[in-house]
């Protein structure tokens, strides 16, 4: 692994590391708590590196204190740096980066929420993932806090940023939405039709996921993490089972790989045709809607049939895959070969359309500096002018054995969103096809009963973009799992995208935004 | 038996008896208590092209107002427990209830925690539920028409559908949609 900026950071920092380990690719620094921020202002302004994840442990038990972990992604050499300081139980309070890293908003009041955490200087330190009619001191991800506890109601109010002034006012919606989607709360306020405020309010669908994961044996927190976000099974599962191995050492067979990497485009393919189906939808024009809506049952309906599942679940394992798809190759050849032809079709004849791009072009512009303060990622952010992508920046799978291209798009508005993942539905079945031609022979699981304890990250890219796992093993159960689902970083973007559309357009850019509550919220 | 060819015989049944019940259409509410979303993904797939339940006389709706039957997933998290009793008050009677996937039924791999409650049951009275992780569409359709039968079997005359009692202190203000 090159060092170069390891070796930055150790000249101008170096009497702040109090230590260094190195496993694969990820350095991990132990840092003095009063460097933090100085220390992250210069990896993220300096180095010009993005924070991927911030996230907390409580290692009360084994060191004696509560740790912040800082993730930093090094795109060009495919490794990562992770920052971690000590924070005692008597004193929980630590610096917060926010003011200086707007990234690091939701992560840093997540922590609060959930370590009971203070961080102190942040701007915005309301709560995040509990409601105010949670108790105070109730912090479910600290070891000595029982899942099955029932915390009491109790009363409280939340306070929503406001708008004030002459023929201002205010639009709550959710979180019963009209459509058949998940619940959350957007309060705009508006002065006639366009937006001036949204703020959106989330965590309705907490299911206290990561504390579930405490204590879960490997084989059965897999099936957990394909249940994190549901229509990205297949990446979170992927991620999972990646750090896992990465824990043990595994590397699992070259057929494995290559299943997995089929099985992560086909996922991508569904949400990219269920994306544009929506967008279709929203802008009322059915029947582009219908066309992209029969091309995803189409796919998902192959997807039963290769895996047993529409969603592609229970596939992955620990050490490779369940089950073996080489015979199905033929199918899925001539079935994607027909949803390309068709989509390719379709996605010219909307793109005909004058109302239909009338509609989308220029609507919720997010811009590319937006979208890099605030860490916004996969196709959003390539539509942003980010060129960023898991798969071909840190590989995962087979990756590294095929060609595809990245789609980059500047314009950042939903039109950009579109043709961005209209462009990837075409590379993923790109892939697929370069997958199933040249699908090694061999096993497709390596089983191991025993895990040794450590930890590792693992990654992909879903269809919404750059999921990250970082687990911990002890006595060959998990100690604890953070789940970073893309939602959670690109849910903050659509306050910034609303602004100056009008309220009818802002399903259509939540649509082009594709954001999972679920993910989100855990 | 190819799944048009499935969906065409059950839609066709499922069609007389809503015929039959309700004179012509049956209006359904879905509610998301908590899911993970792929219940979502299903119960968005009944409209599609393929199923398009529609054609059985199957209307989903904007609003619970309009709803004959709340379609709810999820193990119901602490924080749209209100939300899902307003939701259920606001439907009017008679109404039925039909719990999708495992997580509504009983709560499913989440079981019940700090944060959630573990399954609809535990809420609101539930007619039929509808096992699957996620359920596949047809799996839904068939739990619709078996909800539906119920319906007709029914001896509580449904005006005295209890009111639930939201019993939530705090002064969370939740509205429905615009
Ligand atoms: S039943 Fe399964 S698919 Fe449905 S919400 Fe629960 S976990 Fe998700």
């Amino acid at each position: 692994m090159k060092t170069e900026y390891i070796d930055a950071i150790k000249k101008e920092f170096g009497n702040s590391i109090l230590k260094e380990s190195v496993s694969d690719n990820e350095t991990y620094l132990t840092i003095k708590k009063e460097t933090i921020v100085k220390l992250c202002d210069y990896i993220y302004s300096h180095l010009d590196l993005p924070l991927v994840l911030v996230f907390a442990t409580d290692e009360r038990k084994t060191d004696g204190v509560f740790k912040i972990h800082y993730v930093f992604s090094i795109d060009k050499d495919d490794a990562f740096i992770i920052l971690n300081i000590n924070i005692d139980e008597k004193t929980p309070v630590f610096n917060s980066i926010t003011p200086k890293i707007a990234a690091a908003n939701w992560y840093e009041r997540e922590i609060q929420d959930m370590f009971g955490l203070r961080p102190a200087g942040h701007p915005d330190p309301r709560r995040l993932v509990h409601f105010e009619d949670m108790p105070a001191g109730v912090y479910p991800l600290r070891k000595d806090f029982d899942i099955r506890t029932k915390p009491p109601r109790v009363e409280g109010e939340y306070v929503y940023r406001r708008v004030e002034g002459e023929g201002v006012y205010e639009i709550p919606v959710g979180p019963v939405h009209a459509g058949v989607i998940e619940p959350g709360h957007f309060r705009f306020s508006v002065a006639g039709e366009p937006i001036i405020n949204l703020e959106i309010r989330h965590f309705y669908t907490h299911k206290g996921v990561e504390k579930l994961f405490e204590n879960m044996s490997m084989d059965k927190a897999v099936f957990l993490a394909e249940r994190v976000s549901g229509d990205n099974s297949v990446a979170h599962a992927v991620a999972f089972c990646q750090a896992v191995e990465n824990i043990a050492g595994i590397d699992i067979p070259p057929r494995a790989k290559h299943i997995r990497t089929i099985l992560l485009e086909l996922e991508r393919v569904y949400n990219h045709l269920g994306d544009i189906a929506g967008i279709a939808t929203d802008v009322a024009f059915a029947m582009g809607a219908a066309h992209a809506n029969k091309l995803k049952e189409e796919v998902l309906q192959l997807n039963e049939k290769v895996t047993g599942s529409r969603l592609l679940r229970g596939m992955n394992a620990i050490g490779g895959v369940r089950r073996d798809i080489g015979d199905k190759k033929e199918g899925i050849l001539l079935e994607l070969s027909d949803v390309q032809h068709d989509f390719r079709e379709l996605i010219e004849y909307l793109m005909s359309i004058p109302s239909l791009v009338d509609r989308i072009e220029t609507t919720g512009r997010i811009y590319n500096d937006t979208a890099k303060g605030l860490h916004v990622v996969g196709p959003a952010a390539r539509a942003s002018g980010i060129d960023r992508d898991m798969r071909r920046d840190h590989p995962y799978a087979s990756y590294r054995d095929f060609n595809f291209k990245v789609p980059l798009h500047k314009a950042g508005d939903v039109l950009a969103r579109t043709v961005v993942r209209a462009d990837e539905v075409c590379e993923s079945i790109g892939i697929i096809e370069q997958a199933l031609w040249s699908l090694p022979e061999g096993d497709i699981r390596i089983k191991s009963s025993q895990i040794p304890d450590g930890f590792s990250l693992g990654y992909t890219e879903a269809p919404r973009g750059e999921t990250l796992y970082w687990v911990m093993t002890e006595n060959n159960r998990i100690k604890r799992c953070k789940v970073r689902d893309p939602s959670f970083c690109n849910w903050l973007a659509i306050e910034y995208a609303v602004l100056d559309n009008i309220v009818p357009d802002f399903p259509i850019i939540n649509k082009s935004l594709s954001l999972s509550y679920s993910g989100n919220d855990m | 038996m190819t799944v048009e060819y499935e969906i065409e015989i059950m839609g066709q049944r499922l069609n007389e008896r809503i015929k039959k019940i309700f004179g012509r259409s049956l209006h359904i509410r879905e509610v998301d208590a908590g899911s993970c979303n792929a219940c979502e993904v299903e119960a968005t797939a009944l409209s599609n092209p393929i199923y398009d339940i529609e054609r059985f006389g199957i209307h989903i709706v904007a609003s619970p107002r309009h709803a004959d039957m709340l379609l709810v997933t999820g193990p119901v998290t602490r924080n749209m427990e209100l939300a899902l009793l307003k939701t259920y008050n606001a439907t009017p009677s008679p109404k039925l209830v039909a719990a999708m996937g495992s997580c509504a039924c009983n709560g499913g791999i989440f079981g019940e925690t700090y944060a959630t409650g573990g399954g609809v049951d535990r809420y609101i009275p539930v007619d039929v539920y509808i096992p699957g992780c996620p359920p596949r569409p047809q799996a839904v359709i068939f739990g619709i028409m078996v909800a539906v039968d119920k319906l007709s079997q029914k001896k509580t005359p449904y005006s005295e559908t209890p009111y639930l009692n939201t019993g939530i202190k705090g002064t969370t203000r939740l509205e429905h949609e615009i």
